[in-house]
């Protein structure tokens, strides 16, 4: 489903040039749900923006189902780590969510029904008629991720999504985001810094380092579904693989592989 | 609130009128040079039904509303154009700062030369002062379009078209009407210094001219005060339709206006 090749980003030019990847490597596959760890400022946020065609990488190559993307796919969603910039704050919260379906036609009436639908999924349906800043984060944060499932895109990123909200709300988003990609059969890249989140998440994980950022490990997570924020979390697999990624992130033991 | 704010207000304009008054009860000034207080209220209400002053109201209110109009029609579109290209903007920045500052009243007599109209040249030095604070600030509002909000229209596929029309016209917005509002009081200060300098047949200003010359200082003075409640009203109006629209504006800016 995605593909991308060596993929190296460098800011600026000359003598303040930052690299901020350093030739990454990795593939989803249909369906998938893929995490990408990395310690902050690695250069997540850049691997995402190079995928979603927001920037332009120095050099390597991003395929979606093999068509090279060079701008932007059209077919995907962004969830971002600023996610109450990327509100827009004149429209309500229901027309927040429709707005991206304009690319999907249908009238007017279908696009309101969409977002209806996809604020209802998150918990959300109640607030339609609100403007964005009349919520408090978590629930900006949901809006975002409404707009990203009403866009029903084949391919979804998502920055850091719980990054700014309280441990609830958090463990209620994860398990919503397990919930619809199972639902709507989703293929998702997720970037976390959250290890356990992570393991909790992901079908395989994906280590990044820092300066510039490559990648440094990958681990398969088998753990058995629908996964439960008490139960799975007990598991001792689930306990081992959360070592493994961080020492991964950490870089004190050199990638050996593991299978659970 | 704002009631507290207006009745602070009045309360310093009743103090200057009594304080007026009473300088020329008491002969501190001698009221041929400057009339009571009460002569020029009730010479301002009398101007209120008063046939050949309203017509030069409506004289003077003409060349401001046009003058507004086409410089909103010139500066906002140029403020756009300018603010989404930014190298551009960069090149005539310094023309833009070179303009800015020239008070419109000095282009008074070469604009005489050029258009024979008296309200041409009103419409002229009115467009000339008004557009400045719109064309900064719509650049200005242009520029300050948060890149993740553009970001994320790209991002689900949207052109750069798209983009302009449903993120950065919107976000710009409430400074355009900023600009506007800036260039209302603008404009009528530079009708008023037209009409004085110019001449012409009609206006507060040529009004002005009139009853100055039949020594009615009570009555220049009362057709200051309407002159001072019209750019009141536009004001007002302008920040009530500012607060009711840009109301997201207010609350995202920490609430303060
Ligand atoms: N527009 C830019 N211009 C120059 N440098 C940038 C730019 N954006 C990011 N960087 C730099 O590139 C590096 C990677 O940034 P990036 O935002 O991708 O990191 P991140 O892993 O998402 O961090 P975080 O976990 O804090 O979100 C950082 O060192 C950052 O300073
Ligand atoms: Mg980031």
């Amino acid at each position: 489903m995605l593909d991308v090749v060596n993929l190296s980003h460098t800011y600026g030019k000359g003598p303040s040039a930052h690299q901020a990847l350093g030739g990454i490597d990795l593939n989803v596959a249909e369906g998938e749900l893929v995490c990408v760890v990395g310690p902050s400022g690695c250069g997540k946020s850049t691997l995402l923006r190079s995928i979603a065609g927001l920037i332009k990488p120095t050099a390597g190559q991003i395929r979606i189902r093999d068509v090279a993307v060079s701008d932007t796919p059209g077919d995907l969603a962004v969830v971002f780590q600023d996610y109450s910039r990327s509100l827009f704050p004149w429209m309500t919260v229901g027309d927040n969510v429709a707005l991206p379906l304009r690319r999907r036609g249908g009238d007017r009436a279908a696009r309101r029904a969409a977002a209806a639908d996809a604020l209802e999924e998150v918990g959300l349906a109640a607030a339609a008629t609100k403007y964005p800043w009349e919520l408090s984060g978590g629930m900006q944060q949901r809006v975002a991720i409404a707009r990203a499932l009403a866009y029903r895109p084949s391919l979804l990123l998502m920055d850091e999504p719980f990054g700014s909200v309280d441990a609830q709300t958090r463990e209620d988003l994860e398990d919503l985001v397990l919930k619809v990609r199972e639902l709507h059969r989703m293929t998702v890249l997720l970037i976390t810094h959250d290890i356990d989140e992570s393991v909790y998440l992901g079908d395989r994980v994906i280590v990044l380092k820092k300066s510039p950022a490559t990648v440094v490990g990958e681990l398969s997570v088998k753990l058995p579904f629908p996964r439960d924020q008490i139960a799975t979390r007990e598991l001792p697999a689930f306990v081992h693989l959360r070592a493994e990624v961080g020492r991964l992130v950490r870089g004190k033991d050199p990638f050996r592989p593991f299978q659970a | 609130m704002i009631s507290a704010r207006v009745a602070r207000g009045a309360a310093g304009v009743a103090g200057l009128l009594i304080a007026g008054e009473l300088a020329g009860i008491t002969g501190l000034i001698d009221p041929d040079l400057l009339p009571r207080m009460s002569t020029v209220l009730s010479g301002a209400v009398s101007l209120a039904t008063d046939g050949d002053f309203l017509l030069d109201v409506q004289g003077t209110l003409l060349v401001w509303g046009l003058g507004l109009l086409i410089a909103v029609l010139i500066a906002v579109p140029l403020g756009v154009l300018l603010g989404s290209m930014p190298r551009t903007e960069r090149a005539v920045r310094p023309l833009i700062e070179f303009m800015r500052p020239v008070p419109s009243v000095v282009l008074i007599p070469l604009v005489t030369l050029l258009i024979p109209s008296d309200h041409g040249v009103k419409v002229t030095v009115i467009v000339f002062a008004a557009s400045w604070p719109i064309l900064i600030n719509t650049m200005y509002g242009l520029k300050d379009v948060d890149p993740v909000a553009k970001d994320t229209l790209r991002s689900f596929g949207f052109g750069d078209l798209s983009i302009l029309g449903r993120v950065s016209l919107p976000s710009a917005a409430p400074f355009m009407l900023t600009g506007v509002r800036l260039a209302t009081s603008i404009a009528l200060v530079v009708a008023l210094s037209a009409e004085l300098l110019a001449g012409g047949s009609d206006g507060i200003g040529a009004y002005m001219i009139r009853a100055g010359a039949g020594s009615r200082t009570d009555l220049v003075l009362a057709a200051t005060i309407w002159t001072g409640v019209l750019g009141l009203l536009a004001n007002s109006l302008l920040l009530s339709v500012q607060r009711r629209a840009f109301r997201w504006h207010t609350v995202k800016s920490g609430g303060g206006s």
